[in-house]
């Protein structure tokens, strides 16, 4: 059967064909043919943004809370380029994106024309692979092949630049199976040789870890089940960076918290005390290791990655193993099971007993107040009061990000989505109508300060408009927080531009766009308004007043070694480490 | 704890195991084969322009017509630990298929080559045609007042040609950069 079609038509079948039911996107010039389809069609969701570059996000929180590529359709010129900071957000957390972009006319590129841009050389290098199609024959299989592409090994975003005529031309259409086999195949399995190595490495060790990361995420949840086993059956304790939360549940006997720049005091000392670190699925990133020349000094380092390119970049590895997070742990349980399941338990004993001095310096320590509500202290509320729900977490970046890390648990992978690489402000409100828009009955809430919520504040149009029920929680400090916070310790408290006047009253604000608004600035009134922003039905902004000038500690200051973590005045004394308070 | 892996060995594994802490500069040649797509090649300049690394030389061109393939043979310099990155880093492009490090993996050749024009007159133009007889030059093109020399060898061999017509009237030169092959079967 012959099923010839135009380019636009094309694009829609292609995009069901490979499941997609959700499209985020912004219509223009350039991609109005596919716009005439979309209409045409009840299959495929579009979700209408305020701004190509929440469309992008959205995409990405849509992705990570469900384990499917999230979708993007944006016009030429300016719709590309105001994607551009999600392409590159995804990039370095290695999320799977499809974006479409229109493109002008073929015998128009290169004209300067109306609203042409290069997309494909200025996301060359924001994307995993980009494509320009000026052959309407070579779409359906182009759009196949980028799913492929942003799916397989390390996932990523790509993008497909497609010229105004090639969507109006007429062309067979191929399904996805009736094209070649893409010979982009990256290698699943690890080494069998080299994880033997390691189970006989971990047989051996006196103060082993589990150093994890967003790897066991992008690597599905069964990876993170078989971590859990892997970290109860050796009694390993485990750590993770900031993308890799929930992958371990942070109810879990071998918990230790999250580690880095402002991870827990034990996790940051075990990765330098240690002396076999196994790096699951994390990539060594400067915010976790600190000044590289001592970093984990004494250890040896083993490192399970898909990405030939994260082993040995930054850190010396002593045993890489290339395959996917989850092919490598199946395949390494099996084979120190097969080994008689052994472990050195008397020192890894000694090691749990040297983590469990360093835990009671109970690092996370702050001065509560019944006058103004801490930072803290409203994060902790907001776990207490939601821990038993099916929750959906998203955050901005900067104060807030990382006591979210720190204060709310994680129990399951793909329920918590941060800019964690390029730290985008202005990603936790698209991400979380994303999210929502994948699961329209969970909780979602969108932990932000008020200047990053600022900056994507346009999207709370798009809740309202697809009656998508997101929480705004903003921890309000009127300040640029983290910022004001280094130049406090870094910067000879010289605040330069970190303080945000003429603030909006987020109250009217949500009024404006249709929703409701609570402020709180009373702690007693606290669990109250939580509870009415979690009983709302529909969107809705929690402006929570807390204290301008609460630092977020542990800090390791950036160039320092994790045994010089800065803690707060409120964390207990400690023994050895040689740690600065 | 020690870990039994032969440091200072060149493995054929996909990692390097030599001392990852050696600051000295290498020279690496490495041959890219590459899917002969539109874009290609910026993809991997762009890598190199992005991350910082070196490109000594570089040549590109079709080898296999049918087969879609290029090749693109880099120069390139680097302490060990940067080399091992540019291969991984080349290996994630999408229509990268093959990354060879010919320095490591085995005896291979290199080749480049180079124009010169040498002007001049009397004794200079004497010598020039001299030297070129000893370095295996052929003259491609002749004026009453120049020479233009074709020169096929190493980039050291092409160096020293340089620097020995340079004093005769070396006046332009084009070179090509370095092609190179693994030897044997």
């Amino acid at each position: 059967m012959s099923r010839k079609m135009t380019g636009a038509k094309m694009i829609v079948e292609a995009l069901k064909d490979q499941g997609v039911d959700t499209v985020f996107g912004y219509p223009g010039g350039a991609v109005l043919p596919i716009y005439d389809e979309i209409f045409q069609q009840n299959d495929i969701k579009h979700i209408l943004v305020r701004h190509e570059q929440g469309a992008v996000h959205m995409a990405e929180g849509y992705a990570r809370s469900t384990g499917k590529p999230g979708v993007v359709l944006v016009t030429s010129g300016p719709g590309a380029t105001n994607a551009v900071t999600g392409l590159t957000d995804a990039l370095l957390d290695s999320i799977p994106l499809i974006v479409l972009s229109g493109q002008v006319p073929t015998f128009l590129v290169g004209t300067d024309g109306f609203q042409e841009a290069d997309t494909i050389g200025i996301t060359r290098p924001c994307t995993k692979h980009n494509w320009l199609v000026k052959d309407p024959a070579t779409l359906a299989q182009t759009i196949h092949q980028a799913f492929h592409v942003a799916t397989s090994g390390r996932p990523g975003p790509v993008l497909i630049d497609i010229p105004k005529d090639v969507q109006f031309a007429e062309a067979e259409y191929v399904g996805p199976k009736q094209i070649p086999p893409s010979p982009y195949q990256p290698k699943k399995k690890g080494d069998i040789d080299a994880i033997t190595r390691l189970a006989e490495l971990m047989e051996k060790a006196e103060r082993p870890i589990f150093y994890t990361g967003g790897g066991v995420i992008n690597s599905g949840p069964a990876a993170s089940q078989l971590l859990v086993e892997l970290a109860e059956a050796t009694g390993f304790p485990i750590t993770s960076t900031l993308m890799g939360l929930g992958a371990y549940p942070a109810s879990g006997q071998k918990w230790l918290g999250m580690l880095g720049m402002h991870g827990t005091y034990e996790a940051n000392l075990a990765m330098h005390g240690c002396d076999l670190m196994i790096a699951v699925g994390a990539r060594f990133d400067d915010r976790i290791t600190g000044r590289v020349a001592d970093f984990s000094p004494g250890s040896v380092k083993a490192q399970i990655d898909i990405d030939p390119s994260s082993i040995n970049k930054i850190i010396h590895v002593d045993l890489p193993i290339q395959g996917d997070v989850g092919h490598v742990l199946e395949d390494l349980l099996k084979i120190w099971k097969s080994r008689g399941r052994k472990t050195n338990a008397e020192a890894v004993r000694k090691w749990w007993a040297q983590i469990e001095q360093w835990k009671a310096t109970n690092c996370l320590a702050y001065t509560n107040s019944d006058s103004i509500i801490k930072p803290q202290h409203a994060l902790e509320r907001l776990e207490a009061l939601t821990k038993d729900r099916d929750r959906y977490i998203t955050t901005e970046v900067g104060q807030h990000q990382m006591w979210a890390a720190q204060f709310l648990h994680f129990d399951q992978p793909n329920r918590w989505m941060t800019s964690g690489g390029l730290g985008t402000m202005g990603y936790g409100l698209p991400a979380s109508v994303g999210v929502q828009v994948a699961h329209p009955d969970a909780l979602v809430i969108n932990v932000a300060g008020d200047a990053s919520w600022l900056m994507n504040m346009q999207e709370m149009g798009t809740a309202v408009q697809f009656r998508a029920p997101v929480k705004q929680f903003i921890l309000n400090n009127e300040r640029l927080g983290m910022v004001r916070q280094w130049q406090q310790l870094l910067h000879g408290e010289r605040y330069s531009q970190s303080w945000s006047e003429s603030l909006p009253d987020f109250v009217k604000l949500a009024e404006a766009f249709g929703c409701k608004g609570r402020q709180v600035s009373d702690p007693a009134e606290l669990d109250d308004a939580i509870r009415e922003m979690i009983d709302h039905d529909g969107p809705f902004i929690l402006d929570v007043l807390v204290e301008k000038h609460e630092n977020c500690f542990p800090m390791i200051p950036s160039g320092k070694p994790h045994n010089e973590m800065l803690l707060s005045p409120e964390a207990g004394a400690f023994t050895g480490g040689g740690a600065l308070v | 704890m020690v870990l039994n892996i032969q440091q200072g060995a060149t493995s054929h594994s996909a990692y390097d195991l030599r001392d990852p802490n050696a600051q000295i500069e290498e020279r690496h040649t490495l041959a890219v084969l590459v899917e002969n797509e539109p874009g290609v090649l910026a993809r991997v300049i762009g890598l190199f322009s992005g991350r910082g690394y070196n490109i000594d030389s570089l040549t590109v061109a079709e080898t296999d017509h049918e087969g879609h393939r290029s090749r693109i043979t880099i120069v390139t310099r680097g302490t060990p630990s940067v080399i091992v990155q540019i291969k991984a880093q080349l290996g994630r492009i999408v229509p990268v298929h093959e990354v060879h490090d010919l320095t490591t993996e085995g005896p291979s050749v290199e080749r480049e080559l180079g124009l010169f024009k040498v002007s001049g007159t009397g004794d200079h133009r004497v010598e020039a045609l001299r030297i070129a007889e000893i370095f295996r030059a052929n003259v491609v093109d002749s004026t009453l007042k120049s020479f233009v020399f074709e020169i096929t060898g190493t980039p050291e061999k092409l160096d020293a040609f340089a620097d020995l017509m340079r004093p005769l009237g070396l006046s332009d030169q084009a070179r090509t950069g370095v092609a190179a092959l693994a030897r044997g079967a």
